[in-house]
C-alpha cells in the first residue's frame, strides 16, 4: 500500500531537520553575532506563527479571531499565566461564534 | 543508549525536572487536543486509522499533516506530498539550531528523542520559560505534547463526528493564544527597560510572513523561514546597539 511508503518517507524528511543542528551545534558555541541570531530566532518564530496564521483560525467568522487574540494579549500582559491566556480566549472566540452564529 | 541512560541517572532531581516538564506542556496539551481530534476526524475521511495514528505518531507535525491528508484525498504522487512536508517542516532546522544553544548535556543519547518531539509549540514553551534547559525537563514538556497528538488523532477519528462544530472553531484559536502568552511577558518586561528588540522582531517576523502569504510570494513552509531568519538577522543587529547604548 503506497501510504506505508509515503508516511515513513514523510516522516524521514521531518525528522532529519529537527535532529541535525542539535547534534552538531549541541557543545559548539559560535561567535556572538550568530549567538544573538539563535537567541532572537523564538521571538521571530512567535511572531510568524501568529500571523497571519490566526486569522484563518476562526474561518466563519475571522473577528471572532481578532477579539480572542485581544483577550490572551489583555490576560497575559495584565495578569499572565499560560492556561489562564489560552482558556479566556478560547470563551471569547465561543462567545462571538455563538452571538454570530 | 536512552534505556541505559535512564537507569543510570533516575535521581529525585531528575524526576522533578520530568514532572515540572509535564506540568509546562499542559497548555500545548490542551492546544494540541482538538487540533489532533479535528485531524483524526478529516484523516477519517481518506485513510484507515491505522494510517491516521502512524502518521501522528512517526511525522508528528500538525500543518504538514493536514496538507498531506488533502493531497492523498486528491491522489497527488508520493513525491509531491513527501517535497512538501520537507518545505513545510523545514523551520524546525532553525528551531533545532536554536534550541541547541540552551540543552544542557553531557551525554548525547536524549538528543534523537528531543529532536524527534520538537515542534513549534513545545519550541516556545521550552524556550520561553528557561535560560537553560535540561533534557529532563525537555523530555516532559515533549511527551504530554506528544501524547496529546497521537490520543487526540486516534479519538478524532472515531468521535470526531459527533463534536459540535461551534465548540470545535473556537478550540482552533488556543495555539495562537498560547504563542500570544508565551510572547508578552517578553515583550512587557523588555520595554520596561526601553529595549524594543524583542518587539521589533516578533512585529517584523509577522509582517513579513503575513505579506509573503497574502501575495503568494511562497509556499507557507519557506514564508515562515524566510520570516523567522530575516527578523532573527535585524533582532540579532538591533540588540548590539542596545547593549552598546546601556
Amino acid at each position: 500500500m503506497r501510504l506505508w511508503i509515503i508516511i515513513p518517507l514523510m516522516a524521514a524528511v521531518t525528522f532529519l531537520p529537527r535532529l541535525i543542528p542539535l547534534l552538531l551545534l549541541k557543545d559548539k558555541v559560535p561567535p556572538p553575532l550568530l549567538r544573538r541570531l539563535l537567541n532572537t530566532i523564538p521571538y521571530a518564530a512567535l511572531g510568524a506563527l501568529i500571523l497571519p496564521g490566526v486569522l484563518h483560525s476562526a474561518p466563519t467568522m475571522p473577528w471572532a479571531a481578532v477579539a480572542g487574540m485581544g483577550a490572551a494579549l489583555l490576560v497575559s500582559w495584565f495578569k499572565g499565566g499560560l492556561i489562564a491566556s489560552v482558556a479566556s480566549s478560547v470563551v471569547v472566540v465561543f462567545l462571538f461564534l455563538l452571538v454570530g452564529a | 543508549m536512552v534505556v541505559s541512560d535512564n537507569q543510570m541517572s533516575r535521581s529525585p532531581e531528575d524526576r522533578s525536572r520530568f514532572i515540572s516538564g509535564v506540568t509546562a506542556g499542559l497548555p500545548v496539551v490542551i492546544g494540541y487536543f482538538p487540533i489532533a481530534v479535528t485531524f483524526g476526524l478529516l484523516a477519517s475521511e481518506h485513510i484507515s486509522m491505522v494510517h491516521a495514528v502512524f502518521m501522528s505518531a512517526w511525522v508528528y507535525a500538525g500543518a504538514s499533516q493536514f496538507m498531506a491528508i488533502g493531497l492523498i484525498g486528491a491522489h497527488s504522487a508520493a513525491a509531491e506530498i513527501v517535497t512538501a512536508t520537507f518545505l513545510m517542516n523545514f523551520r524546525h532546522f532553525i528551531m533545532s539550531a536554536s534550541l541547541s544553544q540552551r540543552v544542557k548535556s553531557h551525554r548525547s543519547a536524549a538528543i534523537p528523542l528531543l529532536a524527534f518531539w520538537l515542534t513549534d509549540e513545545t519550541f516556545s514553551v521550552a524556550m520561553a520559560l528557561k535560560k537553560k534547559l535540561h533534557p529532563r525537563f525537555l523530555l516532559g514538556l515533549e511527551i504530554s505534547a506528544y501524547t496529546s497528538w497521537v490520543s487526540g488523532t486516534g479519538l478524532g477519528f472515531i468521535v470526531g463526528a459527533f463534536i459540535p462544530p461551534l465548540l470545535q472553531e473556537s478550540l482552533y484559536i488556543a495555539l495562537y493564544a498560547l504563542f500570544v502568552a508565551l510572547l508578552t511577558p517578553h515583550v512587557r518586561s523588555s520595554l520596561k527597560k526601553r529595549s524594543f528588540h524583542i518587539l521589533i522582531t516578533a512585529v517584523f517576523a509577522a509582517g513579513i510572513n503575513s505579506l509573503l502569504q497574502h501575495f503568494h510570494l511562497m509556499k507557507p513552509g519557506w514564508s515562515l523561514v524566510t520570516a523567522i531568519l530575516s527578523a532573527s538577522v535585524l533582532g540579532a543587529l538591533l540588540h548590539t546597539e542596545d547593549e552598546g547604548g546601556s
